[in-house]
């Protein structure tokens, strides 16, 4: 087969296609969206019968993904390594249970959080749970990698965690396909109570977990994505995973002098780690995120040969690598153009003219005006720009669904009135449980729930929350009375100012619901309609 | 052969086009080729930046080396200018004039293109008007590429042929204003080189 120009992420849905997926659930997240897109713009997987739907946040994805395993069919999970968050709670005890159908979770890390709140390391998750993890460093091993992922999880009896980062998610590159693998058919697990993790069953699953470790070890030091080239320069090792590989050779057109150990399948296969160790008077260790690998071989005491990365200041402690911050820890000078002229301003992104959020902001800055500044609790989604000027309009941004529990917790301490500001999509990710807390409690909050009928950040993906969001809240327990449904146009301004100031001066729980679709999103349809 | 291209521009104003119809005209002819794209938040508005780069050997990494670019290719002044660090001494710089201005304090365009005129090696051209001229202000992006053409190392019809891959599925008419779009960007760069 020729090669295809794909995305890290098309990669990773089409190896996934064709490794024999039977259901692929997910949450929208900068950079993992489009694996799940792809699958949804599939004809393959439209004819296969593949599940591609979104679920309402990861942890249902995760949680729907084991059943599909538990079933006996290979499932894909896919989020942003903040999303690891939500769903670590069924991905650990996943690890537990073990499979039936192969089970692969991508979580995309976004370090130097070009479009995230941290740049936590998704491979810290992976080995608390004790399960393998690929990194791929190209296209085509992201590919391969999920081409074979489920038979390695299948292998191993546990969830496989697929690793990228920003610049292996967003990046193109040719890809080689394979032929389409069979999907499983469904099939009960061998052991009826498998998935059963009363303690006794927990504690026997566990014990199998940890001696399943040295398989997985030996996994790694057999994997064809783990290699070591010798090279003649001793004096240094060079332990480089994923995406950091790249950098290296980046500096080395010509084969790098020095012995490298490409790691790309963890646990770390123990053998080369030793081999290179033995090999050099010193290790550089180059990695993509956290000094996870670093930490390991440094160890506390770091009483052993040189160690070099990202602890000793030879490459940042933060933030992504490039070529240059590796030309520079290898010694290399690689000098950069010329500065950028003061003329050059900053422009950090905004608020589409024309959309909703804006008109909330105006109305609610207008209406706050009479309790000062400091009040308003926003969560994770194309609003949090209000944050910038001109809005300047929020005061938090935490996590998905924070913004109503944070001004719970605010109204409890006395802050009165509280705002809470949040996405249709975010409120049904993870609002409705905090709503409830405040309705049990009375609390004194006003929660602006800005519907735009989409997830908006991320490109517009169908919203869980869609014709269902004055339902919810009534459900919850929301007085109705205090249920307002406003439309944010300009031309609105006042009635949205007076309805806004009305509820803020409720003493108990107040939902008011902006209700605009997306201006991204209607043009889309607009545009789509007129073909 | 090796082209490292930084492509520049606001959230919107179609740079991904432009990486997207370079991949294609790459891949017909069968070089290796990465591109590295921003998605999410910075889209709404703010700066936006893509690496492409092309290569007849192996491409190691996914981003183009800083001082290592061997063009700029931005859809707006300010955004040129932006990325001076990436461009290598000898590398050229190919940008639109017209500024596209969503910020309070975007400085005088008279300031921004005295910066442009100062670098040695600028080709800067007024891609919104020529657009317009070959019949439809959108596709100012395009009259870009097709300016860039003349500094990549793949046959102009490669890069036809990416166009009509890119917009074959809008219809014949789409297709032929962005070439005529594409045309008319290749001969202002080339009287002006």
């Amino acid at each position: 087969m020729s090669k295809q120009l794909f995305l890290g992420d098309e990669a990773i849905a089409q190896g996934a296609i064709d490794g024999g997926l039977s259901g692929v659930y997910a949450y929208p997240g900068t950079p993992s969206t489009e694996i799940m897109e792809y699958v949804q713009g599939s004809k393959q997987a439209a004819e296969l019968g593949i599940h591609r739907q979104w679920s309402a946040n990861e942890k249902t994805a995760m949680e729907a993904a084991l059943g599909m395993s538990y079933a006996g069919k290979r499932s894909l999970v896919c989020f942003k390594h903040v999303g690891m968050n939500v769903a670590a709670d069924s991905f650990v005890n996943a690890a537990v249970t073990g499979v039936n159908g192969g089970v692969v979770v991508v979580s995309a890390d976004d370090p130097s959080m070009h479009s995230s709140q941290n740049e936590q390391d998704s491979r810290f998750y992976a080995k608390f749970a004790m399960i393998p993890i690929l990194e791929p460093s190209n296209q085509q091993e992201a590919y391969d990698m999920m081409y074979t992922a489920f038979e390695l999880s299948e292998r191993v009896n546990t969830p496989v965690m697929l690793r990228i980062t920003t610049r292996m998610a967003h990046s193109r590159s040719g890809v080689e396909r394979k032929p389409t693998k069979p999907q499983r058919g469904v099939s009960l697990p061998d052991d009826p109570r498998q998935f059963v993790l009363l303690p006794a069953i927990a504690r026997r699953n566990y014990r199998k977990l940890l001696a399943m470790q040295d398989v997985m070890v030996d996994a790694s030091e057999h994997s064809p994505f783990n290699t070591y080239t010798d090279g003649p320069k001793h004096n240094m090792g060079i332990i480089a995973t994923g995406i950091a590989h790249n950098y290296l050779m980046e500096n080395y057109p010509n084969g790098c002098p020095h012995p490298v150990l490409k790691i790309s399948q963890y646990p770390i296969p123990r053998k080369q780690v030793e081999q290179i160790y033995a090999a050099c008077d010193s290790v550089l260790i180059l990695e993509e995120g956290a000094p996870v690998i670093e930490e390991l071989i440094r160890g506390y005491m770091n009483n052993g040969k040189p160690v070099h990365g990202r602890l000793d200041g030879t490459l940042p402690r933060d933030g992504e690598l490039n070529p240059n911050l590796v030309a520079r820890a290898l010694g290399i000078e690689r000098p950069e153009g010329q500065p950028i002229p003061d003329v050059v301003k900053m422009r950090p992104p905004s608020l589409c003219q024309g959309c909703g959020h804006r008109d909330v902001y105006e109305a609610l800055n207008i209406a706050l005006e009479p309790y000062g500044t400091g009040r308003v609790f926003a969560d994770i989604g194309c609003y949090t720009l209000g944050a910038l000027p001109p809005f300047n309009a929020i005061n938090s941004c935490v996590d998905m669904g924070a913004s109503i529990t944070m001004a719970k917790g605010a109204s409890d301490a006395g802050l009165t009135p509280a705002v809470a500001v949040i996405g249709d999509s975010t409120f049904t990710h993870s609002g409705m449980t905090g709503l409830l807390d405040a309705v049990n409690e009375g609390s004194s909050i006003t929660v602006i729930i800005s519907d735009n009928s989409t997830t908006g950040m991320t490109g517009g993906q169908q919203s869980s929350a869609t014709g269902r969001i004055i339902d919810i809240c009534k459900g919850i327990g929301v007085d109705p009375e205090h249920i307002k449904v406003i439309t944010p146009l300009k031309k609105n301004l006042d009635e949205n100012v007076r309805t806004i100031a009305e509820e803020l001066k409720h003493n108990g729980v107040s939902v008011i619901i902006p209700q605009r679709e997306c201006i991204q999103t209607a043009s889309r349809k607009a545009k789509a309609a007129a073909k | 052969m090796k082209n490292d291209i930084v492509l520049a521009g606001v959230g919107g104003q179609g740079i991904l086009s432009i990486a997207a119809a370079i991949g294609h005209a790459a891949v017909s002819s069968n070089l290796n080729i990465k591109q590295a794209e921003v998605h999410g938040m910075s889209q709404r508005g703010g700066d936006v930046q893509s690496h492409l780069r092309i290569s007849d050997r192996p491409i190691a990494s996914d981003l183009v080396p800083a001082g290592g670019a061997d063009m700029i290719i931005s859809v707006e002044p300010m955004e040129a200018l932006r990325y001076l660090p990436m461009l290598s001494p000898e590398g050229w710089v190919v940008t639109s004039t017209t500024p596209f201005v969503n910020i309070p304090d975007y400085p005088p365009v008279e300031d921004v293109l005295a910066e442009l005129r100062r670098l040695k090696r600028c080709v800067a051209i007024d891609a919104d008007a020529i657009a317009k001229e070959a019949g439809s202000a959108r596709a100012s992006n395009i009259v870009m590429l097709g300016a860039a053409s003349t500094f990549i190392d793949i046959p102009f019809e490669r890069i036809e042929d990416g166009i009509r891959a890119l917009f074959g599925r809008k219809g014949n008419e789409v297709v032929e204003m962005n070439l005529k779009a594409l045309r008319a960007g290749r001969e202002h760069s080339e009287k002006m080189r």
